[in-house]
């Protein structure tokens, strides 16, 4: 199908963008890079009365070292992200997962922000930026709000954001010394949205997990921090145990549905998998020998 | 009904105009305003890589952005890559010899994909490549003579020993 008709607003500077979306609260939609919502609108299952296109505000597309942090900009496409030497070493898990989001062609176009925004349940970046205790810049005619990643995922396509707020920035901190990261994910065919996914970032200290972060996407209506998982293995060492462990705590800590492409019970044994998997992956990128 | 809108863009190297409603996407312009139909539209949600075409550098989907969105780009499409005598491209070539194409229905994306895939990598390697064309989908070939035309490709473009499968 086709899209239904809509008028397009092309702002040019954020402040501008921002006001469009306090003049169109109700009625308009934001464009990032269109690799979720045009096929919405293909379908009609988004009919936006007005489309404010934010691809003409070039202050949106960066990616700036600050210290003991990566601030990058929401319209940064993917692709750019995924060849960026500094994305690779300052926050590799953010690499990692960049690989995993669907094609090359879609990753020209989609954004950092778009994805997040969009907060799919199967998506990659959700659960990397809850992983990484990410915070999410948003900006209004009322100003601007910091808000922590762990306080933005509301639900299915849903988040916390006011419908005039337009994500501006995404604040990442950089992974420490002597971490490894690793984004795991199984889907039925390359490039398809992931039955289950997860996120880790394990730190070593003597052979030993001194910290690991861990958040799964796929097995639920937004991504879930696998805190107990963490916290079970979290000072342990590289052993089948500590992953044992690892993987049970993290499906009981997720209640997916199924679907026609995976039963809730797989998924949820999925989820423990993927999370032995990515804290092996991960911890072998950081030297173990997981 | 909206207003339709002037765009403007390089296609293969020409300029050339048309008129779209914001709401007309990018494939649909190409092949209704501008008359290449060499672009296919297939799925229409970004899944099967038909419309794939190469803007500004980098291989996207021509269905998943308005023409308005386009106006000012460079594109390059399939019409672009034969020469102006009608040699084929070596790409193409190597489509024939491999038997990478039966209906041909997904080729030009698949081309397209295959051409990004290569010139934007300094070193690739087999599995590279089966991901890297995975963001198209042929419905007849079960995909070995793409893959084998495309590692055949990158072999061209980097030589043996910048490809590493």
């Amino acid at each position: 199908m086709k899209p239904a008709s809509f008028s397009r607003l092309v702002p040019t500077t954020v402040p501008e963008a921002i006001k469009m979306m306090g003049d169109h609260t109700h009625d308009a939609r934001l464009l990032a890079g269109g690799q979720s919502l045009v096929p919405m609108m293909n379908f009609r299952l988004a009919r936006p009365a007005v489309l404010v296109d934010l691809n003409c505000i070039p202050d949106l597309s960066y990616i700036d070292d600050r210290g003991d942090l990566l601030a990058i900009g929401a319209m940064t496409r993917q692709r750019e992200i995924e060849n960026s030497d500094l994305v690779r070493t300052a926050c590799p898990l953010v690499h990692d997962a960049t690989l995993n989001i669907a094609h090359l062609p879609i990753r020209s176009r989609g954004t950092i922000g778009g994805s997040i925004s969009n907060a799919d349940p199967a998506a990659e970046y959700p659960a990397t930026m809850l992983a990484l205790d990410a915070v999410l810049v948003a900006q209004s005619v009322r100003g601007t709000r910091q808000i922590d990643a762990a306080d933005f995922f509301d639900g299915v396509l849903t988040t916390t954001l006011e419908a005039d707020e337009i994500l501006t920035e995404i604040r990442i901190p950089k992974a420490p010394a002597n971490s490894g990261a690793a984004f795991v994910e199984l889907s039925r065919r390359r490039g398809d949205f992931a039955l289950a996914g997860v996120a880790a970032q394990v730190t070593l200290d003597a052979g030993k997990i001194a910290e690991v972060q861990l958040a799964a996407c796929g097995v639920g209506p937004s991504p879930v921090r696998l805190r107990d998982a963490e916290d079970r293995i979290r000072g342990a060492g590289l052993t089948e145990d500590a992953l044992s462990k690892a993987r049970e705590a993290a499906s009981s800590a997720v209640d997916p549905d199924g679907d026609v492409h995976a039963t809730a019970d797989y998924r949820r044994k999925l989820a423990g998998v993927m999370t032995g998997r990515a804290v092996q992956k991960a911890a072998a990128r950081a030297g173990g020998q997981a | 009904m909206t207003q339709r809108m002037q765009v403007t863009l390089s296609v293969n190297g020409e300029t050339l105009s048309g008129s779209a409603e914001p709401r007309t996407l990018l494939v649909d312009f190409l092949r209704d305003e501008l008359r290449l139909t060499g672009t296919h539209v297939g799925c229409e949600h970004g899944v099967c890589g038909a419309c794939t075409v190469i803007l500004g550098g980098f291989a996207a989907r021509s269905c998943l952005m308005f023409a308005v969105q386009a106006d000012g780009a460079e594109i390059q499409t399939i019409e672009g890559l034969a020469s102006s005598v009608g040699e084929m491209h070596p790409l193409q070539k190597l489509f024939a010899e491999h038997r990478a194409l039966q209906c041909g229905f997904c080729t030009p994306g698949m081309l397209m994909t295959a051409i990004d895939l290569v010139q934007t990598s300094n070193s690739l390697t087999e599995a590279d490549i089966r991901t890297g064309m995975s963001a198209g989908l042929c419905r007849c070939t079960g995909y070995e003579g793409i893959v084998n035309a495309v590692v055949e490709y990158a072999r061209q473009v980097h030589g043996e020993k910048a490809f590493n499968g």
